[in-house]
């Protein structure tokens, strides 16, 4: 498996992602929204397991280019 | 009845030092007989060093404090001669339960490995530890070892020489004045040997205050550690219970930072709080109960020319992780040798600078665990907050947020990677015994292989030749001949060899690894053995 943070374009129907995303959070007060983003973050920071790559989507995320 | 703890146990007796026209000068002197310099005393009077312990008190720890005794610790005191009544009055538990709001969210085992004399930790109410530590001291002193124990003897001043240190004790018949070729200074974390050299230090202080409570009571709650986030009955703050020996439970809540303490530790605000956990039936007594806030700090050195610093002296970190006396009795575990041997001129004094390069790396990596603990427990923004309550609602539905919830992880010794006493790794084997760890356990028929390591330098060999003994440079080093055949559970083999097929292993009296070769390689051994001791 590579270290490569993908930087690149990887969802397969984006628009229906991206709409499924928001659908998640449609009626959620803001307090209920920030804790599912959380537990998103989490289910998917697993998923990715690698240690390396989670660092290179933490500085990503924080608009950081890379170090 | 008296508590252990209300007890005088080493009352204040006058001293011909105190008659005596000059300052008398010892060997070494130990300020301070809680667990820490305890340790330190029983370790060199029973290797024949003279120490004298002073303490301004003469009693063991007011209250439990420490419950939580690992692994480790239990093997340093028993090469003290003290690690058998501890686990026979100790509690052992295994089954952890977490909490979050109203609802048991999971709960584990913490399956310890076999194979090892000692359990994963036990629980033991410190003052019970100091007895059976004082307890040693006493039967040192019955078969003449070179210990004294000073009650009610305060040190109020201190000078430092190049090759001594002076100073000057208070005690209820006015001060005297002594002389020491070393001190350890052990005086707790608010340590007057540290002011008075002015040494002081600053830290991470965490806002927050703890309210610990330990009752007595005839509760059939099992033998678990349970803890809370917040709970019902504890709103937006934490909670722990955990069992002691003699029906005592230690309560351990979290009130936040603004709060009144002395209000908050009277009976008649306790016993609400308690009863709002317990349940309003339960019956219960208070033992103990004292307010906490904790800092995570260390010095920046803990070695001051002839001045030791040890124990929370010279590190503090939060409870969480149980951490304090644990890593305070690996101080000691490793500056004793190396003191002895610097006085026996056996090794140069700098071979005690390795104690401040091992010991603040273990200072080091218990402030980073206890301070990651203090965050998940106590989170100190809304981000923070929010992410650790996703990872206890996650924990509650799949396993793999589990290891993410840090109520405290459990104390392991240090691996002295780095050290300037290790020799390179020349053995492909298992990473948990490379040069620096402290060697596992394992077991040997009807024993264990750890009590044969004690006190001396060892050359462990598992199915390869060397001589008897080896001398190096003013050190004498014994062979232990083992085979894997030794241990049928193969146990040995697994901690020590992996796929080698043969081992030796340079073991230091601390029962830590110096080097490791798949074969004897005399000239290779003995540089090690010159490294290990400061010489090369
Ligand atoms: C609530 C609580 C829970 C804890 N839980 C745990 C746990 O589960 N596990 C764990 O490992 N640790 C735990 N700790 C930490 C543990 O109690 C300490 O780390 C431990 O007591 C440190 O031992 P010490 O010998 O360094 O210092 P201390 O125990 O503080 O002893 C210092 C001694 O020095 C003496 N002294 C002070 N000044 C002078 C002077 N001028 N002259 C002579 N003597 C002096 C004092 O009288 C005292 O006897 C806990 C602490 C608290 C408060």
């Amino acid at each position: 498996m590579s270290d490569q943070l993908t930087l690149t374009p990887n969802i397969d129907g984006a628009d229906d992602f991206y709409a499924e995303l928001l659908a998640v959070h449609e009626g959620l007060s803001k307090e209920d929204s920030d804790a599912l983003n959380a537990r998103l973050i989490l289910v998917l920071a697993n998923q990715i397991g690698n240690r390396a790559i989670l660092t290179q989507a933490l500085a990503a995320a924080a608009l950081k280019p890379e170090v | 009845m008296n508590k252990i703890f209300e007890v005088p146990m080493y009352p204040y007796e006058r001293h011909a030092d105190q008659d005596a026209s000059t300052p008398v000068r010892h060997k070494v002197i130990v300020v301070g007989a809680g667990p820490i310099g305890l340790g330190a005393a029983i370790d060199l009077a029973q290797q024949g060093i003279e120490v004298v312990v002073l303490d301004d008190n003469d009693k063991v720890s007011f209250g439990s404090r420490a419950i939580c005794f690992a692994k480790r610790p239990l093997e340093i005191l028993d090469r003290l001669g003290c690690g058998q009544p501890m686990v026979d009055k100790g509690v052992q538990w295994n089954v952890g339960k977490v909490f979050f709001d109203d609802r048991e969210v999971y709960n584990f085992d913490l399956l310890p490995e076999d194979g090892h004399k000692r359990p994963a930790f036990i629980n033991l109410q410190q003052y019970y530890f100091e007895e059976y530590m004082v307890n040693r001291v006493f039967e040192l002193q019955a078969q003449g070892a070179p210990i004294e124990i000073r009650g009610r003897n305060k040190v109020s001043a201190v000078g430092t020489h190049p090759d001594h240190v002076t100073i000057e004790v208070d005690t209820p018949e006015g001060s005297y004045n002594l002389e020491a070729d070393w001190i350890i200074a052990c005086d707790g974390a608010g340590s007057p040997m540290r002011s008075m050299l002015g040494k002081d230090f600053v830290g991470r202080v965490f806002e927050d205050n703890f309210l610990i409570a330990d009752v007595i009571m005839e509760a059939d709650f099992p033998t678990e550690r349970w803890f809370w986030f917040d709970p019902p009955f504890n709103k937006g703050q934490s909670a722990l219970l955990h069992k002691q020996p003699d029906g005592v439970w230690r309560i351990d809540l979290q009130l936040g930072w603004d709060i009144d303490k002395e209000r908050e530790k009277r009976p008649e605000n306790v016993i609400p709080r308690l009863k709002a956990m317990l349940g309003d039936d339960v019956e219960f007594e208070l033992e103990w109960v004292s307010i906490y806030t904790f800092q995570c700090r260390r010095m920046e050195q803990f070695r001051h020319g002839r001045v030791l610093f040890a124990g929370d002296a010279a590190h503090q970190v939060s409870p969480f992780g149980a951490r304090g006396a644990n890593s305070g009795l690996q101080d000691t575990d490793n500056l004793c040798w190396k003191l002895k041997l610097v006085m026996e001129g056996k090794a140069p004094e700098s071979l005690l600078d390795s104690y401040d390069v091992e010991r603040i790396h273990g200072a080091d990596e218990n402030i980073l665990n206890s301070s990651r603990s203090t965050d998940f427990i106590t989170p100190k923004s809304e981000i923070s907050r929010t992410l650790r309550d996703a990872v206890l609602d996650l924990s509650e539905h799949y396993e793999f947020a589990r290891p993410l919830v840090n109520s405290g992880r459990l104390s392991v010794p240090c691996t002295y990677d780095g050290s300037p006493l290790n020799s390179a790794d020349a053995l492909n084997g298992p990473a948990r015994s490379r040069p620096g760890s402290a060697c596992p356990d394992a077991p040997l028929g009807d024993g264990f292989l750890l009590p044969k390591l004690a006190d001396k330098f060892t050359l462990l060999t598992i199915d390869a030749d060397a001589p008897d003994v080896l001398e190096e440079s003013g050190i004498t080093v014994e062979r232990l001949a083992l085979s894997v055949t030794d241990d049928k559970t193969l146990a040995l083999k697994e901690r020590y060899l992996g796929d080698a097929p043969s081992g030796v292993y340079l073991i230091r009296p601390d029962q830590h690894v110096a080097a490791r070769r798949p074969n004897f390689d005399e000239n290779q051994f003995r540089a090690a053995i010159r490294r290990a001791t400061g010489q090369e």
